[in-house]
């Protein structure tokens, strides 16, 4: 057998993984949640730029997750996650020592990750936990990393310290001028690359319109630029269709060929629509739940 | 002679079935299965050939006239246990199996009247056994103590894994979805097979000893060769078509458009039709309008009419004698008001102003001569184009080889079309020890014929786990 063979510490029993949280913490104003999961067999493969499936309980919608930090050691993942709907509304009121009914993963292409020089991680909002853990790779090839990470307030900012630790620069932006500049992520990372010209690879991981218009801005300095995009998924093994994506006039399954792509050749309108196939039906979700 | 005059008197006992006005409002399912006598009626009808035809139609070759003997004598139990022999899901076969093609299509009454109801009395056997209480477990053989891996849980791999685990080998499931079954519980729908017989047949594999492992991707979680690196001996891959077809025609990616498992997996895995009890949402407009001609498509078009559309239309580009799927099943879904336009393709889809599909651009087609295969292909009319209004579309059109394990397993040899090459007889594949079966290798085909494959290389599979040499006469 020619295969590597796993190091012995990672030689994790095959079991059901429990999926316990073992540690949760409210962020910005209780808008983003950080969770730590216990999944021992998916720390040990997790690498950046993956994700997971999760369901709540017997009835839950399967919810994709971005693998933000692991531990295989600990035996644990990190998600964060901002509550838009149900089920992240039910995923807020679980407590430390409750269990997850599923979770499968890693799913999702691994970033290619490589030394290549200066490299600017865009985040927005939640984005930016997504960024994270991708951010730790490119530091950990030592990269020159420059980090612009943004929101509407400063109590709205999530992962600072984080990120500033990674980062060789790290730009702040609050659109309200609480905290760093004033403005928009996009404002500082176009002032940005108008004076340093020697950036390699701009990555943005945010809210759809924020990934457009960073793709729009680095275009004509002809900078690659990657975004992480997030299409309703269903099973997340490119089974059912559901998260395709027009990229480059092709037809890609984010879940498995992506959720990373090249920023310049994805068709953001097309998919923009489609994230809003389900509204009514997940507003009734929503308002079933309260009642 | 007297025997068989006196047989061929009896009519083939009707199906009883939920009217069709009820049924098109639940998912409860359509047939309702023979009492003890009708099912004794139907038994009787059987000449007992010497040399019965109809088990050469069966792909496990399932003694059929021994167990509908047992059946006609009134001994329910004993003729599922001969069904048993071979079919490890007979409640499953005895409803899916497209039976017209195989068993019954080969009965000598079939010749001059109707064949027997093989089908049916495979199901009412099933069934009778659920209503008892639960049998003493045939106790796997001794332990051997070899330690087999099986990824997939449809019915290829199930039927691996209850052959192996009888065996005495340690059988562990690995399976990407948060419930093992594969089509049977995330494709066909309720009506026809309720959820409930596969959790049974999966409760009896656990009995066995057989471990199930949900959410765990092999090609993702484990790739095959580290699952040799933990220990298994063996690793059969029952995985599966899992790949939907598109038809890459302009507009496609519009809202309101979904594959066809899409659609059934929110219908049926994810329960939809039980939304906002569960939380994952099905959308059906009032015009569906479904693309194919097979089961799935039928299933797609008989459920989208339970979830309450208003005009189901099938889209079909050959005729109603070409399509696939089975007889029993078009006739349901005729009986139940869908539409069907034969000979018409859709060719574009134009959509409204919020990007949602609202009429398909078709054009007519016609048949033209057998190609080698026999099967008529189909041009397209010229000037025929029509549009007709639609707000949800599911395509139906077929699957294709889903390559999650296969990519991350350089030394598995595929087809063309990214299918695995395997042994028809064994299973095996070009990386040794490593076995699969099922759609995965033929493309989409049958329950029973993955259920055959599986059958074929736990016998392979049993043979290399205990070093036993194949001798040439053996076939
Ligand atoms: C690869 C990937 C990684 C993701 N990583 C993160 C993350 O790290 N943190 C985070 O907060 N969010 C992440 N998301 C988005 C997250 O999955 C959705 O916010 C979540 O599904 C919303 O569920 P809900 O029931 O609370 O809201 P709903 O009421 O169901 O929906 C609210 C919003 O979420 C979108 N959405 C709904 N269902 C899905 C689904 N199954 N898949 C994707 N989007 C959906 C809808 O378009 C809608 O805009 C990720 C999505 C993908 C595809
Ligand atoms: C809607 C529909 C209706 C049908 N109706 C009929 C019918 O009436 N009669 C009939 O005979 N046939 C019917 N068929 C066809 C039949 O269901 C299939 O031929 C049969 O299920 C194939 O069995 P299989 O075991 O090869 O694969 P599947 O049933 O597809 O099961 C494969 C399993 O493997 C899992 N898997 C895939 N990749 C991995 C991985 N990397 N790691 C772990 N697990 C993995 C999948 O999640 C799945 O659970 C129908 C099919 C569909 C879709
Ligand atoms: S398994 Fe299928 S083909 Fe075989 S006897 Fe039963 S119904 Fe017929
Ligand atoms: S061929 Fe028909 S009649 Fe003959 S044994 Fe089989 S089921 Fe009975
Ligand atoms: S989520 Fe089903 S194919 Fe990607």
């Amino acid at each position: 057998m020619n295969s590597k063979k796993e190091h012995p510490c990672q030689q994790v029993s095959i079991s059901e993984d429990s999926y316990t949280i073992i540690e949760k913490e409210q962020l910005a104003k209780r808008t983003i949640c950080k969770m730590i999961i216990e999944a021992p067999l998916i720390a040990r493969k997790a690498r950046a730029g993956q994700f997971i499936i999760l369901r709540v309980n017997e009835t839950g919608e399967r919810v994709p997750m971005t693998i933000t930090e692991k531990d295989p050691a600990k035996g644990t993942i990190t998600i964060y996650f901002q509550v838009v709907g149900k089920t992240t509304a039910l995923m807020r009121n679980m407590k430390v020592g409750e269990r997850f009914k599923d979770v499968v993963g890693p799913l999702g292409q691994p970033d290619e990750i490589e030394k290549i020089g200066k490299v600017v991680m865009v985040g927005g909002g939640t984005g930016t936990a997504v960024l994270y853990h991708i951010t730790q790779a490119y530091r950990a090839l030592d990269n020159y990393l420059v980090g612009i990470i943004g929101a509407r307030d400063k109590d709205l900012i999530i992962l600072q310290k984080e990120m500033g630790a990674l980062c060789d620069e790290l730009i702040v932006t609050t659109d309200d001028g609480s905290s760093g500049q004033k403005g928009l992520v996009t404002e500082a990372l176009n002032n940005y690359l108008k004076t340093s010209h020697d950036v390699r690879l701009v990555w943005a991981i945010g809210p759809l319109a924020m990934m457009k218009a960073v793709s729009a801005i680095t275009r004509p300095f002809q900078i690659k630029t990657m975004v992480s995009l997030n299409p309703i998924m269903v099973d997340g093994t490119g089974m059912c269709g559901c998260c395709r994506v027009t990229v480059g006039g092709k037809i890609r399954f984010a879940c498995v060929d992506g959720p990373s792509f090249n920023g310049h050749l994805v068709d953001y309108d097309e998919l923009l629509k489609r994230k809003g196939m389900y509204l009514n039906q997940e507003r009734e979700s929503l308002l079933f739940s309260v009642r | 002679m007297e025997q068989k005059t006196q047989a061929e008197k009896i009519n083939r006992q009707k199906m009883p079935e939920q009217n069709v006005s009820s049924r098109i409002r639940n998912f409860d399912e359509v047939p309702l299965g023979y009492d003890p006598q009708t099912a004794q009626r139907e038994a009787s009808r059987c000449i007992m050939c010497k040399n019965p035809k109809c088990v050469e139609g069966c792909p496990v070759e399932i003694d059929i006239p021994a167990f509908v003997k047992l059946i006609k004598e009134g001994k329910f139990l004993e003729a599922i246990y001969k069904i048993k022999e071979k079919n490890a899901l007979p409640a499953v076969c005895g409803r899916v199996c497209p039976q017209e093609d195989q068993c019954e299509k080969m009965c000598l009454l079939g010749l001059k009247g109707e064949p027997v109801g093989i089908g049916n009395l495979e199901r009412f056997a099933a069934d009778y056994e659920y209503t008892q209480p639960l049998a003493e477990v045939k106790k796997p053989t001794s332990p051997t103590g070899h330690k087999a891996a099986v990824v997939g849980s449809g019915p290829s791999g199930l039927t691996v894994a209850a052959d192996l685990a009888l065996l005495g080998h340690e059988v562990t499931i690995f399976e990407a979805l948060h419930e093992p079954g594969g089509v049977l519980i995330y494709g066909i729908p309720e009506f026809r097979l309720p959820k409930a017989i596969v959790k049974r047949e999966i409760d009896y594999l656990k009995s066995l000893g057989v471990k199930v492992f949900n959410n765990m991707i092999i090609g993702k979680i484990f790739t095959v060769d580290e699952l040799f690196d933990r220990g298994f001996e063996a690793v059969y891959l029952g995985v599966g078509a899992g790949l939907p077809v598109f038809m890459g025609i302009p507009g496609e990616n519009l809202n309101g458009i979904l594959s066809a498992n899409e659609f059934l997996s929110r219908v049926n895995l994810m329960k939809g039709y039980e939304f906002p009890d569960t939380d994952t949402p099905v959308y059906v407009g009032n015009h569906v309008a479904v693309i194919g001609g097979g089961n799935v498509a039928m299933d797609c078009a008989r459920t989208s009419l339970r979830l309450g559309a208003k005009r189901v239309t099938v889209l079909y580009r050959r005729s109603r004698r070409e399509m696939p799927a089975r007889l029993d099943e078009v006739i349901r879904a005729e009986e139940e008001g869908i539409i069907f336009h034969y000979l018409t393709n859709p060719i574009r889809y134009l959509s409204n102003e919020q990007n949602w599909v609202k009429a398909i651009e078709c054009i007519r087609m016609e048949l033209a001569e057998p190609d080698e295969s026999g099967r008529r292909n189909v041009i397209p009319i010229a000037g025929s184009e029509q549009t007709i209004e639609f707000d949800t579309v599911l395509v139906a059109v077929g699957a294709g080889a889903n390559p999650v394990l296969s990519s991350t397993t350089p030394d598995l040899k595929l087809n063309s079309r990214g299918y695995y090459i395997a042994d028809p007889v064994t299973g095996l594949t070009s990386k040794p020890r490593v076995f699969a079966g099922g759609d995965i290798v033929t493309g989409s085909a049958t329950v029973i014929s993955a259920m055959g494959a599986g059958r074929r290389s736990a016998q392979a599979i049993h043979k290399m786990l205990m070093g036993i040499q194949d001798t040439p006469t053996t076939d």
